[in-house]
């Protein structure tokens, strides 16, 4: 008898100490982002599909050298160059990457020696065509300057 | 007051609107209490604070087909979503909201709404067995153990407040209880009837009213997570939504009879601001309560669901009836 009591109040006081807890988060803060209005900064580790690093003048450190192009397992790097007259280096004309095959592997980061790529912080990508998934790092690096 | 076709007819209007405002209203209030509660802000999109969300909904609801499927029992369908709406109409015209504000008063009030509220368990009957689908079914069941369960205490609950009042009508129910905050019959301080269990009977009703309206942590006949969405899981668009406005409905006239059968009606506490609005502050405070418990607890199961109304709720409510009766013939 003591113990059907005893059930029936303490199981009673737990429901009250859990009405509680949820009226004290009522009025705590709200802590989700509204997110088509608002987005938060992506992590530093965060790997989105590559993109070219802007030197000082906001041209590519890209020098057309290939290694990327030959590291990724994939085959979804195309770069194209050429040596304007009077010039020593090569100029990076086209930075193609198809995205649809890319795996984030990183091999092409790790394996630029001069520093020219990194991983974007990109994450809004959604599409129902498969073509918009073909970048062109040029435009989009020239599209960042303005 | 004289009672005209026109004071009549009038009050009716005012009933319906009132509950169908209520019901759109409260889906709203529900899923800001959700947001709230778990940390977030509720609905904000469509007009200021979300607040044309419910308007919104309900033309979505309106303009989808209204689908009924193959070898479903089509009269009883169709009349169970009906079913589960108007008994919570006809309610509100009994239900005072002030010594003049009623739609019709009639003595035996109370009796009426516990008549139109078991209905509303016949309509998730009539809507589950219809539907021709194992969850519906399995739902219907459910709700109708449930409903049988918890009709009992609620009604020997009742029957304790009938007896100190001596009388169904709901407007001498709340006259009974006139006089302040103590006076009302949540207090063990009645006038010639010091029945220290008065606050076990509001907890009791209150449980009650939560399970007769199907409500979280009682809702074993939506069960979304084990029966898809148990009695309403084949109906669509204003099928589905006169299922789900009802449910809001019930809840507004559980409020209502909490309100009118223990925490004193339009009685105002320590005369403060007599009126007509301490009715409504009530009734929001216990439907805030409503909101509140839905997003705190989990949903039981049905074993324990039926136990706690056989094993708990009927032995107290009962012994709570003879004491009372003891009381009331002793002083």
């Amino acid at each position: 008898m003591f113990r059907y009591f005893n059930d029936i109040f303490s199981g009673l006081w737990s429901l009250f100490i859990g009405l509680g807890i949820t009226f004290q988060e009522f009025f705590k803060p709200k802590i989700t982002i509204h997110y088509p209005h608002q987005s938060i900064k992506m992590t530093a580790r965060y790997r989105g599909h590559i993109e070219l690093i802007p030197g000082e003048e906001g041209q590519p450190l890209c020098v057309v050298c290939g290694m990327c192009e030959k590291a990724c397992p994939s085959n979804c790097i195309s770069i194209g160059g050429e040596k304007p007259e009077g010039s020593k280096k090569k100029v990076l004309t086209s930075y193609r990457l198809d995205f649809t095959t890319c795996s984030l592997c990183g091999s092409c980061v790790d394996s630029c020696n001069f520093g020219a790529i990194r991983f974007s912080k990109e994450y809004n990508l959604a599409s129902t065509r498969k073509e918009d998934f073909h970048f062109d790092l040029l435009k989009r690096l020239e599209e960042s300057k303005q | 007051m004289s009672l005209t076709l026109i004071n009549v007819l009038a009050a009716v209007i005012i009933a319906i609107a009132f509950v169908a405002a209520n019901a759109a209203y409260l889906v709203w209030a529900e899923r800001k209490g959700a947001g709230f509660i778990q940390r977030r802000p509720g609905p904000t999109e469509n007009g200021p604070w979300g607040l044309l969300q419910p308007p919104v909904d309900g033309i979505k609801l309106m303009t989808k087909q209204l689908l009924i499927p193959g070898g479903v029992d089509k009269i009883i369908f169709v009349i169970a979503p009906v079913l589960a709406m108007f008994p919570s109409i006809v309610s509100f015209v009994t239900i005072p909201f002030s010594d003049t504000i009623v739609a019709h008063n009639i003595n035996i009030g109370l009796l009426m709404i516990f008549v139109f509220g078991s209905m509303s368990a016949m309509a998730i009957l009539m809507g589950g067995w219809s539907s021709r689908n194992k969850y519906s079914m399995i739902s219907s069941v459910r709700a109708v153990s449930q409903a049988v369960a918890y009709e009992i205490p609620m009604l020997i609950t009742a029957i304790t407040v009938v007896m100190i009042a001596g009388s169904l009508d709901l407007m001498e129910i709340v006259h009974k209880q006139s006089g302040g905050f103590w006076h009302w019959n949540i207090w063990p301080f009645q006038k010639g009837l010091f029945n220290i269990l008065m606050p076990a009977s509001f907890l009791i009703f209150f449980i009650c009213s939560l399970a007769e309206t199907n409500r979280a942590p009682f809702d074993l006949g939506e069960a979304e997570s084990e029966l898809v969405a148990g009695y309403h899981t084949e109906y669509s668009s204003m099928g589905f939504g006169l299922f789900f406005m009802g449910e809001y409905a019930n809840i507004v006239i559980g409020a209502c009879l909490t309100t009118i059968l223990f925490l004193g009606g339009w009685d105002c506490p320590f005369g403060l601001f007599p009126g007509v609005w301490w009715f409504i502050v009530k009734i929001y405070i216990l439907i805030f309560t409503f909101i509140w418990i839905r997003w705190t607890f989990p949903r039981t199961t049905i074993y324990s669901l039926l136990n706690l109304s056989w094993k708990v709720l009927i032995p107290i409510s009962l012994f709570n009836l003879l004491l009372t009766a003891g009381l009331l013939k002793v002083f």
